[in-house]
């Protein structure tokens, strides 16, 4: 078992090496795209640019050094949480980012705990009380959740929200809490702003995860070892909780892993459209600015969830079950 | 080479045993069964009328080939036919230790139905391989049993469960209890089964095809094992199978099914040198010979596997039977008649006049 964590230790390890040099490939890839942004930035706010700066910029930069020397020297940054320098908001990476990614993450994972919470219940009420009206209401429900688009859902939320609560529901806080010192009050403001996009991103894989639980749970359902249970007496309620449903959690632990990156891109949309400074919105930018430390940091963070997320699921499936544990 | 209930070390053993003698009523009587399934492709009737008795501490056989309905008839007894399937009508009544229940008369999800369940019929199955919960321990699902029907005491229940084990001869019974199904091989699992089966003393024992997924020297393990349970403790057991030979090796008395119907019923010896219905007589010309391939299906007879949708008129055996009398068997479902002490059969040729009820053949 140890051991067993020791190795995907070190493979998390080595995918991140690989992702983090292609990381950089994207930051380094488009020639001196990182150089020419600063100076025309420099040189727009009315500055004359000299020679002697330029090769000042060159040298704080190490433009002219190797590419493997570059990527030394941003690598190792990341020891001490130096992630290098955005061009357009002028700014250490490192002063910019952590906020935003504990947002999303925040974000994220309440809505993987939402969508499971639903998910569950959901997915068993409907199997097991197949070809019935509620099952067929949730499917219906169930399909539109997976069909509509984040961004047009988050809109309709929004103005609904806005309509019949009279809320303002974009952004974190309220005008009269944005620069209040942090209180009871703004907890509470806070938690106002952040249900909606919370329903908004749960919502795709709420409906998803439903239709994988309900789809397991009828295919468990016909093991013999579910009639084994029900033939020594135990009550149809265990039977279904206790054998069935312990048994078809496996594929929907397994989505921990995936669902992660679907929710931090689900995450992105729906921020940009309710103003929320996440994650997203900032990648979205850096990309379009092509202000390369910030994008290639982020992607490289990101890579790291992900890895880390799926090695979450993976033990999270040894205590699930215990034929990954003990088999090869 | 088993140690169950050996050297009298188990009382409940030969007090059970005792008591067989004195009592030689029935232990469960199935009158009339009929079970039906409403599928999107129409009703299948996977049980047509069917009635036997299985005899206290005896072993009563129930062959036919695949899709008969033996394990339908098993299920219906423990009333856990799947959905949408349910009994339509008959009666099924279990003479217990203590007292006489009507099954048929029982909820099936009732409070009285599940206390019977595990308790007084217990059940093994065909699939040790998928019987067994992949994710609780062999000891665990052994326990749950008992603590559903003996003792609140978890601790009791465990130490039970390995009592168990070590009594249907599971080598190390402690390590086996604490370890996973996959951990153990399909004999194993096939024991830890009967193990969980005989956790509560049951009055009956139902086995569909336990040893079918097994290799032979298993199969001859577990049939031991079963003959054991009734010598030494006087179970009364119905066992289902699709094969003569294991009928011949375990059986007391045995009845024929085909298609939802019972077509012949007797003792092992009758149905072995004295087999009177048609089909009775294709299954034991099927029993594979010395050196053949034993685990061969039972041999189909040309056009004998009819759609289940569809019933036929008469006897449901006429299209692929050689004897068929025309116009009597393809219109008359054949009543039962009495070949022998305790050998009845359903068969036209066996029939002095015209008794049976016409019924006419139906598409649903
Ligand atoms: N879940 C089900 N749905 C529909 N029909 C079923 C179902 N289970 C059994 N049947 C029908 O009942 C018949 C008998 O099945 P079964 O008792 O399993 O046969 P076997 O004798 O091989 O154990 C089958 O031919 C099938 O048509
Ligand atoms: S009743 Fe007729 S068809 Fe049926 S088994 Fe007897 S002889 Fe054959
Ligand atoms: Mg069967």
């Amino acid at each position: 078992m140890l051991s067993v964590v020791a190795r995907r230790g070190l493979y998390m390890l080595v995918t991140l090496a690989v992702v983090s040099v292609l990381s950089f490939a994207i930051i380094a890839a488009p020639p001196g795209s990182a150089l020419s942004q600063k100076i025309s930035q420099l040189q727009s706010q009315g500055g004359e640019v000299t020679e002697a700066q330029i090769v000042a910029l060159k040298e704080q930069y190490g433009v002219d050094d190797s590419w493997f020397t570059q990527y030394g020297k941003w690598i190792t940054g990341f020891w001490h949480g130096d992630f290098g320098f955005s061009f357009t908001l002028n700014e250490p990476v490192s002063s910019v980012i952590w906020s935003r990614l504990a947002l999303s993450v925040l974000l994220s994972i309440g809505a993987l705990l939402i969508a499971w919470g639903l998910s569950i219940p959901l997915g068993v009420y409907s199997a097991t009380h197949r070809h019935t009206l509620p099952d067929s209401v949730i499917t219906v429900i169930q399909f539109i959740g997976v069909a509509i688009p984040e961004f047009l859902f988050a809109l309709v939320v929004m103005s609904l929200a806005a309509h019949y609560l009279g809320t303002d529901v974009g952004g974190l806080f309220s005008n009269d809490y944005a620069d209040a010192p942090w209180g009871w009050g703004k907890f509470v403001d806070l938690l106002g702003h952040l249900w909606v996009p919370l329903i908004v991103i749960a919502a795709g894989s709420t409906a998803w995860l439903t239709r994988v639980m309900r789809a397991n749970l009828l295919d468990v359902l016909n093991n013999q070892y579910v009639q084994t249970a029900r033939a020594k007496g135990v009550a149809e309620r265990q039977v279904i909780w206790k054998h069935a449903v312990r048994n078809s959690l496996h594929p929907l632990v397994m989505t921990f892993g995936t669902t992660f990156p679907v929710l931090i891109s689900g995450e992105a949309i729906v921020s940009i459209v309710l103003n929320l400074p996440t994650i997203g919105p900032l990648l979205v930018n850096s990309l379009l600015n092509k202000d390369m430390y910030v994008a290639g940091t982020i992607l490289l963070l990101l890579s790291a969830l992900l890895v880390i997320g799926n090695f979450v699921a993976d033990l999270l499936l040894t205590v699930v079950d215990p034929r990954i544990r003990f088999g090869e | 080479m088993s140690q169950l209930y050996a050297a009298g070390d188990d009382v409940h053993a030969t007090a059970r045993h005792e008591e067989s003698h004195l009592d030689s009523s029935p232990v469960l009587s199935v009158c009339d069964l009929e079970v039906q399934f409403p599928t999107p492709l129409g009703l299948v009737r996977a049980l047509n009328g069917v009635t036997f008795d299985v005899p206290r501490g005896k072993v009563l056989g129930i062959v036919g080939e695949s899709g008969c309905g033996k394990s339908v008839t098993a299920r219906a007894v423990l009333q856990i036919i799947e959905k949408p399937g349910r009994i339509t009508g008959g009666s099924i009544t279990l003479r217990g230790e203590s007292e006489t229940t009507e099954i048929t008369g029982l909820g099936p999800d009732s409070k009285r139905m599940r206390a019977l369940r595990g308790s007084e019929i217990a059940m093994i199955f065909q699939e040790p391989m998928s019987s067994l919960n992949p994710v609780y321990t062999i000891g665990a699902q052994i326990a749950e049993a008992v603590l559903i029907h003996q003792t609140p005491d978890r601790d009791e229940a465990l130490r039970r469960a390995v009592d168990m084990l070590r009594q249907v001869g599971m080598p190390h019974p402690e390590a086996a209890a604490a370890s996973y199904p996959h951990q153990l091989s399909g004999g194993m699992r096939q024991r830890a089964m009967i193990a969980m089966a005989l956790s509560c003393n049951p009055t009956l024992l139902i086995a569909d095809e336990p040893t079918t997924a097994l290799d032979v020297t298993t199969e001859a393990q577990i049939l031991e094992l079963i003959r054991n349970l009734r010598d030494r403790a006087g179970m009364s057991i119905m066992f289902i199978t699709h094969s003569m030979g294991v009928v011949a090796q375990l059986c007391d008395e045995v009845i024929v099914m085909y298609l939802g119907r019972i077509v012949e019923r007797g003792s092992v010896d009758d149905l072995f040198y004295d087999a009177k219905h048609p089909y009775t007589r294709a299954l034991l010309r099927s029993i594979p010979r010395i050196g053949g391939n034993r685990k061969a299906p039972l041999e189909v007879i040309e056009g004998s596997v009819p759609d289940p949708h569809h019933r036929l008129a008469g006897c449901p055996f006429h299209p692929g039977c050689p004897k068929a009398i025309p116009g009597r068997c393809d219109t008359t479902v054949p009543a039962p008649s009495t070949a022998g002490p305790g050998h009845t059969v359903q068969c036209h040729l066996y029939q002095a006049d015209e008794i049976g009820h016409p019924e006419r053949a139906e598409n649903v």
